[in-house]
């Protein structure tokens, strides 16, 4: 019988590409045989468009990089300009910041649970990790007026201090996160059919993750312990007890539990946090309106929930950035797209995707 | 030539009357399986359109009508066009054997059990028509999963009802219901039953056995290219199977119209409206099966299962019949 392959072209509108994601599958059956990424569709240029902004006039571009979790990238964008200018940050910002920071790894994190499940076909876990996050936007909100696009921490600090009781609520919400981590637990690690679905497909071994430096939950999913929070801390995170999640089978199985179990420990900082956090104290530094850092260059990265997303900035020693570059993680995890795909089944193909976490905003920018 | 007429006149009505019933109690039961997942998803639900939401089917059902059917250019246009036609007409024919109660039945066919499970085949007949005239690669993909699984899947659904066809004797389902006047199906066949539910749930395409929709994947499966009209043929069928099988359960198994004080078909429809549930609540809280876990499923676990049953029913019945009456 004469068996030909099919060439199945998935997005960029389609519903579960996390965006606008394409990929051109070539399947035989419903195996898969051939993948290619096809990136682009989301490309706004704020890469030379920074470089035409001034320094602080750039941060509200970041935002819109992994709008999952804009905090971190205001984070790392902000540290670029602070060690170029060479500002020193108020230790309360500095937990603030890392307050904010932790707090949008829980939504991220809680989002990525969620859409892997619908990916797997239940839409339950993905209502209930958007009820937990809009708990979380609601603090965000209070802070900064913001839900999605905060530019709430800025070049030498943050941009507001904590209302009153903000504390007090962001306990209250933990309380309740906690709770709800029992129900996905029960809802998506105990079910059967997710842990038939999840375990064994899409491997990648540490090694492989390494040489396509890969980073975050997809790197630590494959048995390699880094934690760029834990082996470069920035901010305070070394006066925080934490440890980094690692789960050794390298399959979509170990990458959901890898976020899962982070989810638990960013709960675990940002209660010590709560509890460590001066409750006085300078929330940003004086700096110039105008920033004119001297000549020189500067790579700056941190841990943002989906890896290590880094800035590269050079100035020469005018208002605006000569170069600016961003070291965006999930970009690279599409890259290693094609060596977790290869002969799995269509289905599979579209856990896979969903288990490496992509935000087509930060592949694109 | 006047018996003609009035035959004739009875028909159109009988028929219309199903359809209009079905057609409502389809709204209904869309609008619960909305409400009972947002509940149970912890959100609202539609609750704006009439009191409590109660018309909202009524609104999305006028406009799916009001919609323009969109015939795309590279499909094969009479199979098009026919399929979803050839989902709903067979979906709608199984109610003409169901016993509402004792009296209360249309057609008492003698072969009642085997027709209903016929018609559930050309339901998937049409299904495949649809993916395969659409000439979409989706379409494609889902008909070849539906293909797959409806072939599997219809082993066990038939042979988890030989053992209580064993049991009465009789493939009249008016015969079965009879049979169970003293105690119902479900307790002298409960490993049947599970494997019967399983199975129907394949059978009509819910989670976790939705792999012909799938919409994480091939976005509507075979029903992609279908819009206004003839979508809400397609969407109208799935109801109404899933109100056969829940039909066909509580007749099988959980002894049809009977009960006490209600009437009849109050009981057969609350029997049904239970399953309903139970198929909406698995939607809420299952994943999709994978395409090759579905059928290891079906044929390492469900067939075998069903054989053992099937031959310890015949020696229960042996053992029975020698030494008890």
């Amino acid at each position: 019988m004469k068996t030909e392959e099919l060439t199945i072209n998935f997005g960029p509108q389609h519903p579960s590409t996390h965006g606008v994601f394409r990929m051109i599958l070539d399947v035989d059956g419903e195996t898969v045989r051939k993948v290619e990424p096809v990136i682009g569709y989301l490309h706004r240029g704020f890469e030379k468009l920074g470089e035409y902004k001034m320094y602080k006039s750039g941060l509200p571009l970041t935002d819109r990089m992994d709008y999952l979790s804009s905090m971190s990238n205001n984070l790392v964008y902000s540290r670029a300009v602070e060690q170029l200018c060479r500002i020193e940050v108020p230790i309360r910002a500095q937990f603030i910041r890392v307050l904010m920071c932790e707090l949008n790894r829980i939504a991220s994190h809680g989002m990525a649970v969620g859409a892997f499940a619908q990916d797997l076909g239940s839409t339950t876990p993905f209502v209930f990790a958007f009820r937990d996050r809009e708990r979380i936007l609601d603090l965000f909100e209070e802070v900064c007026g913001a839900r999605l696009t905060y530019s709430f921490i800025r070049p030498g600090g943050v941009a507001g201090d904590l209302p009153e009781g903000y504390e007090k609520r962001v306990d209250a919400f933990l309380d309740i996160m906690e709770e709800n981590l029992v129900e996905y637990h029960q809802l998506m690690t105990e079910n059967e059919i997710f842990q038939m679905r999840a375990k064994g497909i899409g491997f990648i071994s540490g090694e492989d993750a390494v040489s396509y430096s890969l980073s975050g939950p997809n790197l630590r999913g494959s048995g390699v312990p880094r934690d760029l929070r834990k082996d470069d801390p920035y901010e305070i995170y070394d006066q925080l007890d934490f440890s980094i999640c690692t789960q050794g089978g390298g399959d979509v199985w170990s990458r959901y539990l890898v976020r899962m179990r982070e989810l638990e420990e960013s709960i675990k900082i940002v209660r010590q946090i709560v509890e460590k956090i001066p409750k006085t104290g300078e929330f940003l530094a004086r700096s110039p309106n105008i920033l004119k850092p001297p000549p020189g260059e500067v790579y700056t990265c941190i841990e943002s929930p989906r890896g290590q997303v880094g800035v590269y900035m050079v100035s020469d020693g005018t208002d605006k950035p000569y170069r600016y570059k961003v070291r965006p993680p999930s970009f690279i995890a599409v890259g290693a797209l094609e060596t977790m795909m290869l002969g799995v089944k269509v289905a599979d193909a579209i856990a896979v995707l969903g288990s490496i976490d992509i935000v087509l905003g930060e592949v694109d920018r | 030539m006047n018996d003609f007429f009035t035959n004739i006149f009875f028909m159109v009505l009988v028929v219309g009357g199903l359809l209009i019933t079905l057609s409502v109690s389809v709204m209904f039961i869309l609008l619960m399986e909305r409400r009972v997942v947002a509940f149970m998803q912890d959100r609202l639900g539609p609750n704006r359109v009439g009191y409590e939401g109660l018309l909202q089917s009524v609104a999305d059902g006028f406009k799916l009508m009001l919609k323009e059917t969109i015939i795309p250019a590279h499909v094969d246009k009479l199979l098009f066009f026919l399929a979803p036609f050839l989902v709903f007409v067979p979906a709608a024919m199984a109610f003409a054997v169901f016993p509402l109660s004792k009296k209360l039945v249309a057609v008492d066919l003698n072969v009642g059990l085997l027709y209903l499970l016929s018609l559930s085949s050309i339901v998937a007949m049409g299904i495949l028509l649809a993916g395969w005239s659409s000439n979409n690669k989706f379409s494609l993909l889902a008909v070849i999963r539906l293909v797959a699984k409806n072939i599997s899947y219809e082993i066990p659904l038939v042979l988890s009802t030989a053992g209580v066809v064993m049991i009465t004797g009789s493939l009249k389902l008016s015969a079965i219901i009879d049979a169970q006047s003293h105690v119902w199906f479900v307790l002298l066949q409960p490993v049947a039953f599970v494997i019967y539910f399983i199975c129907a749930l394949a059978e009509v395409n819910r989670a976790p056995f939705d792999l012909v929709e799938a919409e994480s994947e091939l976005v509507g499966g075979f029903h992609t290219e279908y819009s206004g009209f003839t979508f809400a043929l397609f969407y109208l069928a799935e109801y109404v199977n899933m109100i056969v099988v829940s039909l066909l359960a509580s007749v099988v198994f959980l002894g049809g119209w009977q009960g006490s004080v209600l009437p009849g078909f109050i009981w057969l429809f609350g029997k049904a409206f239970f399953f309903l549930f139970v198929m909406i609540w698995i939607r809420a809280t299952l994943y999709r099966f994978r395409i090759d876990q579905l059928l290891s499923f079906c044929w390492k676990w469900l067939i075998p299962i069903c054989l053992v049953n099937i031959a310890l029913t015949g020696v229960g019945i042996t053992v029975w019949q020698s030494y008890f009456r």
